[in-house]
């Protein structure tokens, strides 16, 4: 069971929890896990497909899972998953 | 809700964005959300890390994101959002700020002129109309952190 911790733009869907404990081994497993249990968050993060939306990033303590083994990569009770929202914008 | 700014973390948004002209700059600000009352105390600068024309674009390092949290919690404040500049454009979002516009953030833009700023405008991105709404912007000169 991983714990994942919830970026405050989100919190409003969790009941303003900062932190949810998830079930699953790997990081996609616990994401699906939180957004089970607080289905206001799937438009946030996932795609219609399922995907990772393409304006999220994962972090697994403090590396990017892309650097790891990505939404494959495994989890242990010790594991903190972060969810980031990529910030970008411009004037045109 | 009215966004109230510290001085002091308006001043220092401001001059980031002057000094980055005619780039534009981007950063976070913390504060407190009580539900009823939005505070800013807090601005802090970070890179802006777009390849290509930084002078109509920014985007910020995930990483950078990563340790905004952790500055917010370690520091028993709310990350409230984020700002950047528009130099020589309006302080009003583009379709490309609101394309990645996350809910709850409010977005300060800073209108910058040829080096000075013009305009400061805040905005929140309304969930039932996907579109921003702005929000009153109130300097406060006393509150200091």
């Amino acid at each position: 069971m991983a714990k994942v911790i919830i970026p405050t733009p989100l919190r409003k869907f969790t009941n303003n929890q900062a932190s949810i404990d998830a079930n699953g081994g790997t990081v996609k497993e616990s994401i699906v896990s939180i957004a089970d249990q607080f289905p206001e968050l799937k438009k946030h993060i996932f795609e219609e497909n399922g995907e990772i939306r393409k304006f999220v990033r994962i972090y697994l303590g403090d590396e990017d899972i892309n650097v790891l083994d990505k939404e494959n990569t495994k989890v242990s009770g010790e594991s903190v998953i972060s969810i980031i929202p990529a910030i970008a914008g411009g004037s045109l | 809700m009215t966004l109230t700014i510290n001085k002091d973390a308006y001043d220092e948004m401001t001059r980031h964005a002057e000094d980055t002209f005619p780039y534009e700059c981007v950063g976070f600000f913390y504060g407190v959300d009580d539900g009823k009352k939005r505070e800013v105390l807090v601005a802090r600068e970070v890179k802006n890390v777009k390849k290509g024309d930084q002078r109509r674009r920014f985007e910020v390092d995930p990483y950078d994101y990563f340790h905004a949290e952790k500055f917010a919690e370690k520091n028993g404040l709310t990350l409230l959002g984020i700002y950047h500049s528009h130099p020589n454009h309006p302080a009003i979002p583009s379709e490309h700020d609101l394309k990645q516009a996350v809910p709850y953030f409010s977005y300060i833009i800073i209108s910058v002129i040829d080096g000075k700023t013009d305009k400061v405008t805040s905005w929140q991105l309304n969930l039932d109309t996907d579109q921003f709404d702005e929000e009153a912007i109130k300097i406060n000169e006393f509150d200091k952190v």
